[in-house]
């Protein structure tokens, strides 16, 4: 079986390097041009302006011209800075949106290439953030230093248990890591609907846990209304960290022999079953980063509803990422724009937030199916690219 | 050869049929342990068999004393363990339906206890609650018996249940709604079978594009058009019960089976269908060769790609009957994300019900009961949270998944695409 995340060898090994990044990130840029062209269409069809529409859009995840030149005006004349800070709030914003989604694409991509399709990046991040607020909120007088990492760590383990279960059940019995995965999310709501209610609640009417210590709060680098924060940086270190281990270590290579050829792997005398249990240990610490970063750094609280939309988010960016660790930072990147911008795009053309996961969906199929796009734009590719198999059936 | 496959399926027939025993014994101890020590001796459960509003024949209660039912329960849990390890079974189902048994009623003692409860009531709520599981599962059957996995029926029934509200509000017909649903559904899983079968996409990448497009445009449509104009689109009215007349006379099974609207008696009857269509027409057999092995059936002349096409579509069907439950089967209007995962535990209850149509019903019923019970424990005030009871219907799942009770066996060639 090929596998998507592993392209075959290529046979044209003298073409240039231009052409090779071509080739590699035509069908994802298309996809997603596609995939706008058909969000546009069904703006169009429910009666409002597509192009004004993604004006509203551009605006909002990047900040508009206008308010650009007007903060640095005001700051070179007067040096206030409240309309620069205005100015550059939504560009930050984006890429404060953009920081779980890096963590979480990564805990899915580290899965595919392995041949894993984990489903469960939601709950794993749920459950990472309630662990990094337990350890936010319930410790107190700690120096920054020691308590920021605690409660980082406590979000990477929470998620690395949450995955570890079905990365164990699928190693030792086989059982099928997307319905287990599922299975898991499932557990986490209520699990978590149970803690916010309970044991976990702050005082007052709303289930939602106490503050975290500002102690093990994510520094910020800017004033006020601007979030972006440490998380960021941590995220790209992530990255760099699973592109490291992916693909300079042994183990990283063992991981990917097992998800492109599980037999092979096994006859060349690896351990089919640490791997799977590892690569899950790892996909739900991602996850659970992701948590972490999200109430570390821009909530310090966690309520319920929490991690709506994270885990299939994740798993269209791990595709558009081509499942590499890199690829996966650019999707991020494109999905914190798009989500920063759809809130604007919402107030001021009254176009539902909803049309993103109408473009995600329509964006998923494209990339999963590159003959589609190849087809409508006459590429030209390589034709064992287009066979995809990523999972192997409910069974072994 | 043969000598050594058959060697090695006995020790592990013995293996498993030791294995089941100890469950059993487990299940007795835990029914002492955590019912039979809180139980307390001499009081009574009182369950009401009339189901307020039913026309069926008035009984009296059932006044069962508590202790002695839960000690009971434990004894037949550890006799039938026992005499498992000693001798054993090879049917599996009536020892899973042991455990359900002896767990369920020793359960019901315990929160009953001193109290009232109508036992009729929960179990009509089960089988209501259990239609949208059921035929989310029935989907997956079909689909996956001619090995095309469709996770993406969840969407499927969110945009059903959305286009028959809908269709039916505009219209002012709930017969034109269904259709509309069912239509839609058929078509969604149609563009699902194309991507999979012509394009070869991952089986579950599709389904969950799928999902993340129903749910997106169910939402879009909603916020865009639905909200703002109330009850103008949004108010359909639901499917009236109707009462088969006799039958619905008869006390507990009348109120149970007997009143109910279309879609349930629908579901019913799909199940009947099914099973019959399965294994006991030419379709059937065709259906079952090209999930189990497609390239002899291709051999034999079996056209594989239609064959998943028709199946898919067929799927697709029920999945759009399933989403025209949750509007016009049971609210009459429509709600962003109202599925609620039903789908999802949908496919858990197929492969609880080994990828056939009776089976996937009972493991569906087991949710709706799991789920009704849940609802009707908030009431009697037991000291669980009612999450960890909302928790059980997905761990019992995975502990299906990993085989120790009762094994699932897919479909060979589910979620492989086919190459002529």
């Amino acid at each position: 079986m090929s596998n998507l995340t592993v392209p075959a060898p290529s046979a044209e090994k003298k073409e240039s390097k231009i052409g090779a990044i071509w080739r590699a990130i035509s069908v994802p840029v298309l996809a997603v041009v596609t995939g706008l062209i058909v969000g546009a269409i069904v703006i169009l069809v429910s009666g409002e302006n597509p192009i004004s529409a993604y004006g509203a859009l551009f605006t909002g995840s990047f900040g508009s011209p206008a308010a650009y030149v007007e903060g640095f005006s005001i700051w070179f004349s007067s040096g206030q800075t409240g309309a620069l800070v205005r100015a550059f709030y939504p560009l930050t914003e984006s890429l404060v949106i953009a920081t779980p989604y890096i963590f979480a694409g990564l805990a899915v991509a580290v899965g595919f290439r392995c041949g894993l399709f984990n489903i469960g990046a939601e709950g794993q991040f749920f459950i990472g953030a309630l662990c990094s607020a337990f350890v936010g909120y319930s410790l107190r007088g700690l120096p920054m230093i020691v308590h920021l990492p605690l409660a980082i760590l406590a979000g990477a383990l929470g998620g690395a248990l949450w995955g570890a279960i079905p990365g164990y059940l699928k190693a030792k019995f086989g059982a099928h890591e997307v319905v287990n995965t599922i299975m898991m999310n499932w557990i986490a709501f209520r699990l978590s609907d149970w803690l916010l209610k309970g044991p976990m609640k702050a005082s007052g009417f709303r289930p939602v846990t106490p503050n975290i210590a500002a102690s093990a709060e994510l520094p910020r680098f800017f004033p006020d209304p601007i979030r972006f924060n440490l998380g960021f940086f941590l995220a790209l270190l992530a990255a760099y960290l699973l592109y490291w281990f992916l693909f300079k270590t042994t183990l990283g290579f063992e991981i990917r022999s097992v998800g492109a050829n599980p037999d092979a792997a096994k006859y060349a005398g690896m351990n089919i079953i640490r791997n799977f249990v590892l690569v899950m240990v790892i996909s739900g610490a991602l996850a659970g980063l992701a948590g972490a970063a999200q109430v570390l750094g821009v909530d310090h609280w966690v309520g319920q509803g929490f991690s709506a939309g994270y885990g299939f988010d994740a798993i269209a960016l791990a595709l558009l990422g081509h499942s590499h660790p890199a690829g996966v930072v650019l999707a991020a990147l494109l999905f914190g724009f798009l989500r920063g911008g759809a809130t604007n795009m919402q107030s001021i053309a009254r176009i539902p937030i909803d049309i993103i996961s109408i473009i995600q969906g329509m964006v998923i199929i494209f990339i999963a199916a590159p003959a589609i796009i190849r087809g409508l734009y006459r590429l030209r590719g390589a034709k064992d690219d287009d066979e995809a198999v990523l999972t192997r059936g409910w069974g072994k | 050869m043969n000598h050594a496959i058959s060697e090695t399926n006995s020790a592990a027939k013995k293996k498993n049929r030791f294995s089941y025993g100890i469950v059993l014994i487990a299940v007795g101890l835990f029914i002492y342990l955590a019912f039979g020590l809180n139980t307390e001796a001499g009081l009574d459960a009182v369950f009401g068999l009339n189901l307020a509003g039913s026309n069926a024949a008035l009984i009296p209660d059932l006044t069962v004393p508590a202790l002695p039912v839960v000690y009971l329960m434990t004894l037949v849990a550890v006799f039938v363990g026992a005499y498992q390890m000693a001798r054993g079974s090879r049917s599996t189902g009536w020892l899973v339906g042991v455990i359900a048994v002896t767990f369920i009623v020793a359960f019901l003692m315990w929160a009953a206890q001193g109290k009232s409860f109508n036992l009729t009531g929960m179990l009509s709520s089960s089988l209501v609650r259990a239609t949208p599981i059921a035929l989310a599962a029935l989907c997956g059957v079909i689909s996956e018996r001619s090995a095309v996995i469709n996770i993406g029926l969840e969407g499927i029934m969110l945009i059903a249940a959305q286009v028959a509200v809908l269709v039916a509000t505009i219209t002012k017909s709930l017969y034109l709604g269904l259709f509309a649903a069912l239509f839609v559904g058929g078509l969604v899983a149609a563009a699902h079978a194309y991507l999979v079968i012509r394009y070869k996409v991952d089986q579950i990448v599709s389904g969950v594009a799928v999902n993340i497009f129903g749910a997106g445009m169910t939402a879009f449509v909603s916020s865009r058009f639905m909200q703002s104009s109330g009850a103008a689109l949004n108010n359909s009215g639901t499917f009236p019960i109707i009462s088969i007349p006799l039958l619905s006379k008869i006390p507990i099974l009348g109120p149970v089976f007997f009143e109910n609207n279309l879609i349930i008696y629908l579901t019913i009857i799909l199940v009947v269908v099914m099973h019959v269509v399965l294994y006991r027409t030419p379709w059937g057999l065709r259906t079952r060769a090209v999930g189990e092995h497609p390239k002899a059936a291709d051999t034999l002349g079996i056209n594989v790609y239609f064959t998943r096409y028709v199946n898919v579509i067929a799927g697709g069907v029920i999945a759009g009957l399933g989403g025209a439950y949750f509007t016009l089967g049971s609210v009459g209007r429509f709600d962003e994300a109202m599925t609620a995962g039903k789908g999802f535990i949908g496919l858990a209850a197929m492969i609880f019900g080994n990828w056939n149509p009776v089976g996937a019903y009972m493991s569906s019923l087991i949710f709706g009961f799991a789920d009704s019970l849940q609802v009707k424990l908030q009431i009697l005030r037991i000291p669980i949270p009612s999450e960890f009871l909302l928790m059980a219907p997905y761990i019992v799942t995975m502990i299906i998944l990993t085989g120790v009770v009762g094994r699932a066996i897919p479909p060979a060639a589910d979620g492989q695409p086919y190459e002529k």
